[in-house]
């Protein structure tokens, strides 16, 4: 492995993390994409951890399987496989499980410990319908004998599978994805290995941030463990001041823009490009109709001029979501699906969203972008507004009440209405 | 054509539809907050609360019976994607 070159050509050695706990993980620094989504300038590092305990020991999480050798050379120096009394297990993608069928076969005496949510992927990924597990959940550990490990309950972070364990007597917890980053550092620690701040804080924006409500909910549970070390399963392990990376975490999860709208207000931002300003006419009139309804604060924003990241920031705090596209080529333009393929990093499940645009004769981009914006499990209670080229007088009217008919939905002002199924199919089609 | 009234307590809509027509061609449409994933009965994620009128749906297929088990359903739990309103009145709401 390229990354035991830096270690004189000797076999992969264990780290000693605490009394009890040693780091049996495996390194891998040619690493550049990670999951096809994440980019990594340092590589990364598969964290695997042993536990010892005075009646067994405890293997939290294993490697990706190229690495597997790696984590069993270094395995083999601190524990005999008939010692393992528990594999646990807290997330189950292929690089923290790799290695988990041929550990299995070499430690048949070992009890599988997964979350109550990893079960049914657990049968998917090992393609075994018999399986001797414990699902477990906050309040249930595992004893060691004079140590327990025992569980957090951190659900979609960033599979619905996650979970953390923590060890009292050491005061480790073993938080899994969360608190990791891609970055491939043998020194290991944080107090001595480079600066992977920039690590940290890209894989919270990439791989935890579309979970932002379970990771506040995860941060309950952890905020108040007295924490010695953090060991997650990707990158430095944190034991300088580890209660920093807590706060982090914490800050990025708590809604920013919120704390400026007074509580009862809500944020309807309307998102526009236009080529001949027909569709930005449309735009503005939605905009006045929406500031007619007490307590719903429209902003509208041009699509030329800003980038979709910082729109998508702006867009993660709303509470509703207006497009504007022309249709061109019988399509909606590309900044538009630019913003549209941003969202995925951000939780906008349950916002109310809408579209609108003009067109020129087919107008197929108002429904291109409703299909997408269900897509994402937005909630979308108004059909598109479509209007031919040059808005009337009359058209700019029917904006205006859109726009007032989304506000009072985002407000939850419309009465109990009785409608046709022929309605809906008729007004989807207009 | 036999009618029949699909309400969705969460928006507070009720929708005259014909006997047979599955919740997900409507839901969506009116705006409830009912989820879709893979649209086919397979992932669970529409997953909906029948608060009214469980005996106006069609029966859960034995398909539909194995993905609500998998995913801790409870018994006024249904799979909106494959659900069918039957007639009379039914009213439902996301979980």
């Amino acid at each position: 492995m390229a990354a035991e070159t830096w270690s004189d050509g000797e076999s992969p050695r264990p780290v000693r993390v605490s009394g009890r706990v040693h780091w049996v993980g495996a390194f891998d620094p040619k690493l550049r994409v990670f999951d096809i989504i994440l980019k990594t300038a340092n590589g990364t590092s598969y964290n695997a951890y042993v536990v010892r305990g005075s009646e067994g020991v405890a293997v939290v999480d294993t490697v990706k399987d190229a690495f597997a050798d790696d984590f069993f050379a270094r395995f083999e120096q601190v524990a005999n496989y008939d010692e393992i009394r528990a594999i646990v297990l807290n997330h189950l993608e292929p690089d923290h499980t790799g290695a988990l069928p041929e550990l299995m076969r070499r430690a048949p005496k070992a009890r599988l410990y997964i979350s109550i949510k990893a079960q049914l992927m657990l049968k998917a990924l090992l393609k075994a319908e018999e399986l001797a597990y414990t699902p477990v959940e906050t309040g249930d550990g595992v004893s060691l004998g004079d140590c327990e490990l025992r569980f957090l309950h951190t659900p979609y972070l960033h599979w619905p599978d996650t979970q953390c364990a923590f060890l009292p007597e050491d005061r480790i917890l073993f938080s899994g994805d969360i608190f990791g980053c891609h970055f491939c550092d043998e020194r290991l620690f944080n107090d001595v290995c480079g600066d992977f701040r920039f690590s940290f804080e890209y894989y919270y924006g990439h791989i935890m941030r579309p979970f932002r409500p379970y990771v506040q909910a995860a941060l309950e549970l952890i905020e108040p463990l007295d924490i010695a070390a953090i060991a997650p399963s990707h990158g430095p392990i944190l034991r300088d001041r580890p209660m920093d990376y807590v706060r982090r975490y914490h800050e990025l999860a708590m809604p920013r823009l919120k704390r400026e709208i007074p509580p009862g207000e809500k944020a309807l931002l309307i998102f526009y490009i236009s080529s001949y300003g027909n569709t930005a006419r449309m735009a503005e009139a939605i905009g006045e109709g929406a500031r007619g309804v007490a307590g719903v604060r429209p902003s509208l924003y041009d699509l030329e001029g800003g980038d979709s990241s910082t729109f998508a920031d702006l867009l993660e705090e709303a509470d509703a979501v207006v497009i504007g596209s022309p249709t061109i080529n019988g399509d909606a333009v590309k900044p538009v699906w630019d913003l549209l393929s941003s969202l995925t990093m951000i939780d906008v499940k349950g916002k109310i969203g809408a579209a609108f645009g003009s067109y020129g004769w087919s107008g197929e981009a108002v429904r291109m972008i409703e299909d997408r914006l269900r897509g994402l499990k937005l909630r979308v209670p108004k059909p598109g507004l479509r209007i031919k080229l040059i808005p009337t007088p009359g058209e700019i009217e029917e904006c205006q009440t859109f726009g007032r008919e989304l506000g009072e939905e985002l407000m939850g002002r419309r009465g109990p209405r009785v409608i046709d199924m022929s309605e809906i199919i008729h007004s989807t089609h207009h | 054509m036999a009618k029949a009234t699909i309400t969705f307590e969460d928006i507070n809509v009720t929708v005259n539809v014909p006997a047979g027509t599955r919740v997900i061609e409507i839901s969506e449409k009116v705006g409830s907050g009912i989820t879709y994933g893979c649209r086919e009965g397979d992932c669970g994620t529409c997953m909906m609360k029948v608060t009214e009128g469980w005996n106006n749906l069609t029966e859960p297929s034995v398909l539909e019976d194995k993905i609500l088990r998998e995913n801790y359903a409870g018994k006024h739990n249904r799979l909106a994607c494959q659900a069918q309103v039957l007639g009379g009145t039914v009213s439902v709401k996301p979980c």
